[in-house]
């Protein structure tokens, strides 16, 4: 029986070292029955080892773990679904080849040889009519739109009978319409008794969704308080210890001649399906062109095939006026075109080789870094150092393989590679994805000096906040087709892009002005 | 889950991820691997009936007993060095090149065949003319797995593996048929060569210039990888090849060329295999120098200069080996198992670089 006054869960005295480093110390935090409890922290702040505890994936030191009253202890993920915590990864651990309803029953223990699939598709369904979390259970996982997938996830955790949902991150794949019905759909889940934790960076959302929040900082608690009782400000500030003006100035500025143009580009996607039709746009001297979209939509194409590494189907891409499409990707970047991509360690950057040898990646072949054919070490070791200190980068020496380093620091060394030597264009895409404030505002800075200094900047971004602030113009993407580029993007409501990111096209979506 | 029940302490073990890998690991794991690998190995000569003691001692004073041990331990370590810094070179960017043997006789018939067909009576251009052949030949042979699999991503380990075979039969094609020696009394090799196509001898020993030619080879070879633009972009290509896309990097170009370069150091070992030492083409002439050297090139960490002395440690087991079967009268192959062993280990050591074990007592 558990009465209202004990929490579903409760996690007492958490601590937990990865050789020498305290991952969390002392944590204590709870969810109770029909809340939604915010986990906030920068990265390596400890939230996502504290929810792999509750999540059965480690196992903590010392400290406890009690589940409606009784004591426990998760040896695997197995035992904490048992226990009623489900958990939805901003990676789905979905199997994309099998179908919706197959995907419900992944990892369930003592089903009959005979899958009833009957029964396991109307139990589906009762559960999406009463979350409003609409799905067709016969369709196949990797044909739904990320949004979808998300549903099938939730619906996972609520076909195991979960009463207790993490929520890592779920907001940062949605449209703003799509979150709206999710967070509708965590709604009804409180309002039945469940209880849910909500991980997140965005401070809107978690003032908007959740009753408590709790801060990580440090693998300690800074602080755990009632949403109504708090501020974004005074968030920002537990999360961070100091005080942080939170938004980045942006001064006007008079766009200059065509940098960077795409004339009518069409490409394909790794899969081999056109993921980008017919695009044609324009990047200004000192001018930040903001792309608006919802993951997957063709960014990372565009990105691509500006920076020179996707080839074009149709369409041509020009610099200053000369036509450049077709040239190797290695003249893209000695033409003073730079790309900061989304996948830090997966693209970007090399993790096994150290901060000397991934700050050359771009210039290890020409002087002063390169003599002739050799590689002269004494000048990367100044070069590095400088862009370690210009941009700085915290790592315990030049000799550290890129892999220790935290993902803002990943961040302003990528950053310090591609910005250092003025480049003409540079096509960033989320680059704040995942960083801590502090090293956001830096990464947002750093991308108006280079407008300020008369770069084109391409910037792909998830946060829409974000966009607004920094772009002098807007493009919206969707399904690889441009809706259509705002003028005026601080000025345009969010519903107004949402129904852009959703397929609207610019002329058909009644631009209202004002409200955020 | 639980299991068991009652109170009171148990030791627990835990695997967990190392945050970061001491220096002093990559010489320590290889080092522990490699004792383990004896210790287990003692394990199958005990069963074998013999005492692992005595065989290993017997072995090492084979090995390292007198000046004809440790010259005929550095005459077995000389191919097995050049064929290890050959695939190490591949391994470097995440390509397998599995097939340095086959390309190690493709070397060797290419410089049988510069010496029936191509006879010039001076040892320097003879010998020059027969390494450029032996680099061309295994080049080509690597190359054609390479450009299979930089144009269609068939996978090179198969294909190397494959074309040893072809390599293999290719040259017992040749030595039992058109190039065998009429005065062999049937044996299947071709008729020694002639002074000039021969790599001085060193020392009064079986040791030859090829001695100098792996010596060089690594040098060089540590230099073009740590010092310069290629060496670079190969190291880029095989830790992230995502980002070498990103920067600029031809990969399909340097698959290619890496596995010419590979395959050419490997035919020139097998050159300085018949040239300097066997005198001729004969059949079954390597003894898998180009399998061990996948061993060597692992235990080294795919570093060039270890290679040498890698190579002069497997030299030593290989040379132990005999000795085994001669005083204890243990098949060849169980040298093959002991090498088995250290591979095995080596790279199940592998692991403890970025995982640790943990004991730790809880209250259950």
């Amino acid at each position: 029986m558990t009465d209202t006054e004990t929490p579903l869960i409760s996690m007492k005295g958490i601590t937990k070292r990865f050789t020498g480093v305290v991952a969390n110390q002392d944590v204590d935090f709870d969810v109770r029955r029909g809340e939604v409890h915010a986990l906030l922290g920068e990265n390596g702040a400890g939230k996502s080892t504290l929810m792999n505890i509750l999540y059965g994936l480690y196992r903590p030191d010392s400290g406890a773990i009690t589940v409606g009253g009784v004591g426990r202890t998760f040896a695997s993920p197995r035992d904490a679904i048992a226990a009623g915590i489900g958990m939805v990864h901003q990676h789905f651990m979905l199997i994309q080849s099998q179908k919706v309803w197959e995907n419900m029953i992944l990892g369930l223990e003592s089903l009959p040889e005979i899958l009833p699939r009957r029964d396991i598709i109307r139990r589906i369904a009762d559960l999406s009519a009463q979350y409003g979390l609409e799905v067709d259970p016969m369709a196949n996982v990797w044909q739904l739109s990320v949004g979808e997938q998300q549903r099938v996830a939730i619906l996972q955790m609520l076909y195991r009978k979960a009463n207790v949902l993490i929520l890592d991150e779920p907001t940062a794949v949605l449209t703003p319409q799509e979150a709206e019905r999710l967070f509708e759909t965590i709604r009804q889940m409180t309002s039945e008794g469940h209880g849910v934790v909500f991980i997140s960076h965005k401070l809107d959302e978690v003032m908007r969704i959740t009753n408590r929040v709790t801060i990580l900082r440090r693998g300690r608690v800074a602080g755990s308080v009632d949403t109504a009782a708090t501020s974004k400000e005074q968030l920002a500030e537990m999360m961070m210890g100091e005080k942080i003006p939170f938004s980045v100035s942006k001064p006007p500025m008079r766009p200059g001649e065509r940098i960077l143009e795409a004339e009518g580009i069409t490409v394909l996607g790794d899969r081999g399906f056109p993921s980008l039709s017919d695009v044609t746009l324009e990047v200004r001297a000192n001018e930040i062109l903001g792309v608006a979209g919802v993951a997957g939509n063709g960014q990372q194409e565009l990105c691509e095939a500006l920076a020179g590494l996707r080839k074009l189907e149709s369409g041509r891409i020009l610099l200053s006026g000369t036509n450049i499409s077709g040239m190797s990707s290695r003249t893209f970047i000695d033409l003073g075109i730079r790309y900061i991509p989304a996948d830090r360690k997966g693209t970007g950057l090399v993790p096994n080789m150290n901060v000397e040898e991934n700050s050359i990646l771009k210039k290890y072949w020409s002087r002063p870094v390169a003599r002739g054919m050799m590689i002269d070490w004494k000048r990367v070791f100044e070069f590095a150092r400088s862009l370690v200190s210009r941009y700085s980068v915290s790592t315990p020496s030049l000799a550290t393989p890129v892999r220790n380093l935290s993902g803002g620091n990943l961040q302003k060394l990528m950053l310090g590679r591609e910005l250092s030597d003025s480049p003409q264009v540079v096509i960033a895409m989320h680059p704040t994805w995942g960083l801590d404030v502090s090293a956001t505002r830096f990464v947002r800075e750093q991308l108006l000096e280079e407008r300020k200094n008369g770069a084109a900047v391409l910037l792909v971004s998830e946060d829409l906040d974000e966009l607004q602030a920094l772009s002098d113009r807007l493009a919206v993407l969707c399904k690889g087709e441009l809706m259509g580029i705002i003028d005026n993007p601080a000025d345009v409501s969010r519903e107004s892009v949402g129904l852009m990111m959703a397929g609207t096209p610019l002329e058909s979506v009644a631009l209202c002005t004002g409200g955020a | 889950m639980r299991i068991g029940s009652g109170s009171g302490k148990k030791l627990t073990l835990t695997i967990e991820k190392r945050l970061e890998s001491p220096g002093a690991l990559r010489f320590v794991i290889p080092s522990v691997s490699l004792l383990a690998a004896l210790a287990t190995g003692a394990v199958f000569l005990f069963l074998m009936g013999v005492s692992p003691f005595e065989a290993y001692s017997a072995m090492f004073r084979a090995a390292f007993g007198d000046g004809y041990g440790i010259s005929e331990t550095i005459v077995k370590s000389i191919p097995i060095s050049m064929a290890a810094v050959a695939v190490m070179l591949t391994f470097t960017m995440l390509i397998y090149n599995i097939g340095a043997e086959g390309q190690i006789f493709m070397g060797a018939i290419a410089s049988a065949a510069v010496v029936r067909y191509c006879f010039v009576d001076s040892a320097p251009a003879m010998l020059l003319m027969m390494i450029a052949a032996a680099g061309t030949a295994g080049g080509l042979w690597a190359a054609l797995a390479g450009y299979l699999k930089a144009r269609w991503n068939v996978n090179e380990i198969i294909s190397t593996l494959m074309l040893n075979y072809v390599a293999i039969h290719l040259m017992d094609y040749f030595v039992y048929g058109p190039w065998r020696d009429p005065a062999s009394l049937g044996f299947p090799m071709t008729a020694p060569f002639p002074g000039v196509a021969r790599l001085p001898l060193l020392f009064g020993t079986r040791i030859h210039m090829g001695l100098f030619v792996a010596v060089f080879l690594a040098l060089l070879f540590f230099v073009l990888i740590r010092h310069t633009r290629w060496g670079y972009e190969i190291r880029v290509i095989g830790e992230n090849p995502r980002a070498a896309g990103f920067a600029g990097m031809n990969y399909v170009r340097n698959v290619i060329l890496v596995m010419f370069i590979s395959g050419a150091i490997a035919g020139i070992a097998g050159m300085c295999e018949v040239s300097g030492l066997q005198g001729r083409l004969q059949h079954g002439f390597s003894a898998g120098y180009g399998y061990t050297a996948i061993i060597v090139a692992w235990l080294s960490q795919l570093h060039p200069i270890a290679i040498l002395f890698v190579s002069f440690l497997i030299g030593a087991l290989l040379v132990g080996g005999e000795t085994l079967q001669i005083v204890m009268r243990l098949p060849l192959s169980s040298t093959l198992i002991l090498q088995g062993l250290i591979l095995f280990f080596v790279l199940g050591g592998e692991i403890f670089k970025t995982y640790r074990i943990r004991f730790q007592r809880e209250d259950a």
